[in-house]
């Protein structure tokens, strides 16, 4: 081409087509510059990342705040009903949220892999940008560094949330108590399975899609029917049964679950049959079990029922007394069993 | 799900819960081996236990793949691993087992060996496939439900004239490790172990038929019943075990006939005839020695036996000395018994093979069923 007829001013942008990440986009140069104006800027766009700080500074009301963190290194980096933008925001929305809090920003950091294509990026940023939107939820800050080819999977995302819990709310894994009615909010395992059908080893096929959801406004509803909820826990790695015994410990309480009660897709039981998994292990991403007073159970079920992220919700157990913090299920066969802690990895790097 | 709810109703196996208790004669015990992992792992899963009257005892058979495999040989898959550029592939549950120092599969992977989990053994040839520069070996367990695979991959590595693929085969026998404990002397002579009945194996069944367990019946006394893995299949047994005994029969009785034929599936027993041969002895934990219980790679297919190519010295190491496998695998202890369950064993840090895979008498014990020695009043009837 003519240098004559180059504008004055002009650098030729990100090749967002076909374009890799290269170390220099890491280095803190002009390079890194353009990805942060060309990609981050432009998807995440809002006030505080226009003044291209280090950090945001916002004013807060008085009352507790909240902050959560989240590493996401899930593979693969796509996957049916989302990817790993849409769940890097929609995890650290979630740990916020089961405090009870309303969540409002949102941190961002990014480990990117030399070589990526940056059409992936964009595909990610842009998804993670559409769900901080539409949780309203911006994402105020963040951060990007390149690390050789072979030292990463890709892209690595940690996000952090900050949220403030509304006056009179006190929700935390320490407050079961025994008589205490256990709350599903949907269908076990769909994250889990939908990641797992596309892995190379395991080549089988299903419908399935990931349930990654932001739950802040399920649990705004459900505050709003019944204020005095107890715990909130979303149910991600090691599924169902691993959140039931954090909180049993957490709160010196047993557990006693009905398997008749547990909401699970058939396409879902089907798939656990055959890979011998248990869909209580099994990871969620849009699921919340909530546990409340029993005489609040009935009309804390009917909020969730009402809510379309909490339609399939149901009443799966009850919290009893137990020196030993035992999560016990009653088998659909009318025996009893323990429903113990995960052990070792039942799959590798789903969230 | 279709196919898989019929045989985990709840109401049925109050029926059959029913017709057990009306059946059962109080004056006498019932001590029935489950031989296979698999129904260890369902009663365990479904609380069967909690439907059956105090005089009904299940004994876990060594019916568990992962955990009868003896230390030496893991310590021979350890080392296969650990020649330069070898990918070792294996069904998971063998990565967790310890050896005598403490080293495992994973251990190693960690340190940088290609361990590999893979869900087949065709996964294994097609690894091999791909990395044509580099030895695979297949890491070969199981009774005689996985051998016809393993002999496909042989014949299909064969056929491919594959030159970098291997078995390390460590398949064994049901029959014979049923006709061991028979004839062991906790059995036999000392008194140690009632052994009343025996609930016989699902998948292997499928492979050899029901007639090879006709010779327990009759030689030693002991009736038989083959059933399914599913929970109701396991009542159903216990119930026609328990009638047999009440009337003085020692009979093989086929619950699981919508898979199980007399006579087996042959096109599968022609393909193992084919491939392997049967070793003079081999080691099992928990049995020792036990003759003409395992396979080996015939000599035709000797380019496909790992032990023949790599040539690594096999060891005999003995098991932990704190650690009761060996006898829980015979049915002398419960898992109970041991001093280590549940302390210094546990899923997370397993000492034993029996607390490593799920179909271990300990993981199933550990996982479902401790809340019974916490509580023991919670056992129904």
């Amino acid at each position: 081409m003519h240098s004559g007829k180059v504008k004055r001013g002009y650098t030729r942008p990100l090749d967002l087509k076909n374009g890799h990440i290269e170390m220099n986009h890491g280095s803190g140069g002009r390079a890194m510059t353009q990805l942060i104006d060309q990609l981050f800027l432009a998807a995440f766009d809002n006030d505080f990342l226009r003044q291209r700080n280090d950090q945001a500074c916002f004013s807060c009301t008085s009352g507790r705040m909240v902050i959560a963190t989240d590493s996401h290194v899930i593979t693969p980096l796509f996957f049916p009903g989302g990817n790993i933008g849409s769940l890097s925001v929609h995890g650290t929305i979630n740990d916020v949220v089961m405090s009870g809090a309303r969540p409002h920003y949102l941190a961002a950091s990014f480990i990117l892999e030399e070589g990526f294509p940056l059409a992936d990026l964009k595909r990610i940023v842009d998804a993670m940008a559409q769900a901080a939107q539409a949780a309203g939820v911006p994402i105020i800050t963040g951060d990007t560094k390149v690390v050789e080819r072979g030292s990463g999977d890709g892209v690595f995302i940690t996000t952090t949330g900050i949220g403030m819990v509304p006056e009179g709310i006190h929700i935390s894994g320490e407050n079961a108590k025994p008589g205490d009615k256990i709350l599903l909010s949907g269908t076990m395992g769909d994250h889990g399975i939908a990641v797992m059908s596309l892995r190379d080893n395991l080549s089988f096929h299903t419908h399935i899609e990931s349930d990654s959801a932001s739950l802040h406004d399920l649990v705004a509803t459900m505050i709003a029917a019944v204020p005095d909820i107890h715990v909130l826990r979303d149910p991600t790695r090691g599924g169902v049964a691993t959140a039931l015994n954090e909180i049993a410990h957490q709160s010196a309480v047993g557990m006693m679950l009905y398997e008749k009660k547990l909401p699970v897709r058939q396409q879902v039981s089907a798939a656990c049959e055959f890979l011998g998994l248990d869909p209580l292990y099994v990871a969620n991403e849009g699921k919340l079990i909530a546990l409340c007073a029993p005489d609040d159970a009935d009309q804390l079920l009917t909020a969730m029922r009402l809510h379309p992220l909490g339609n399939q919700a149901a009443i799966i157990g009850e919290v009893i007394e137990d020196s030993h913090c035992f999560v016990q299920m009653e088998t659909r066969f009318g025996g009893k069993r323990v429903v113990d802690w995960l052990s070792g990895e039942q799959l590798p790097r789903i969230c | 799900m279709k196919y898989i709810d019929e045989f985990r109703d709840g109401d049925l196996a109050q029926k059959i819960a029913a017709n057990i208790a009306v059946e059962v004669n109080q004056r006498r015990s019932y001590h029935l081996m489950e031989f296979c992992g698999g129904h260890t792992h369902a009663i365990s899963r479904y609380g069967i236990v909690d439907l059956l009257p105090d005089n009904v005892r299940m004994i876990h058979g060594p019916g568990c793949p992962v955990c009868v495999l003896p230390v030496g040989r893991i310590e021979y898959a350890i080392q296969l691993a650990q020649i330069p550029h070898l990918i070792l592939c294996s069904y998971g549950d063998m990565l967790r087992i310890p050896t005598a120092n403490g080293t495992s599969l994973q251990k190693i992977k960690a340190q940088g060996a290609d361990v590999r989990i893979v869900y087949s053994c065709a996964d294994a040839v097609s690894i091999a496939q791909r990395n044509p520069e580099r030895p695979v070996v297949f890491l070969a367990i199981g009774f005689e439900t996985t051998t016809p695979p393993t002999a496909v991959a042989i014949k299909q590595a064969h056929a491919l004239g594959l030159t970098n693929f291997s078995v390390f085969c460590n398949h064994v026998l049901t029959p014979s490790a049923i006709s061991h404990i028979l004839q062991s002397p906790e059995v036999r002579q000392l008194g140690l172990m009632s052994l009343d009945g025996f609930i016989g194996p699902a998948h292997v069944s499928t492979v050899i038929g029901s007639r090879p367990y006709e010779y327990f019946a009759e030689e030693f006394q002991k009736p038989v019943v083959i059933a399914g893995f599913e929970p109701l299949d396991v009542m159903q047994a216990i119930l026609m075990l328990i009638r047999q005994l009440n009337e003085g029969r020692a009979e093989v009785e086929n619950e699981f006939t919508r898979a199980v034929l007399p006579e087996g599936n042959i096109k599968a027993q022609l393909l193992v005839a084919e491939v392997f041969e049967l070793r003079r002895t081999f080691e099992w934990r928990g049995l020792g020695l036990v003759p003409y219980s395992a396979l080996k790679i015939k000599s035709c297919y000797a380019d496909f036996d790992a032990e023949q190519r790599f040539q690594i010295p096999m060891t005999s190491i003995a098991d932990n000395k704190a650690c009761e496998c060996g006898a829980i695998l015979r049915g002398v202890k419960q898992p109970q018994d041991c001093k280590i369950f549940g302390t210094v064993c546990t899923p997370e840090n397993p000492i034993g093979s029996c607390m490593v895979s799920s179909e271990g008498a300990c993981a199933a014990y550990y996982s479902y069923g401790r809340f019974r020695d916490a509580y023991p009043a919670t056992k129904v009837s």
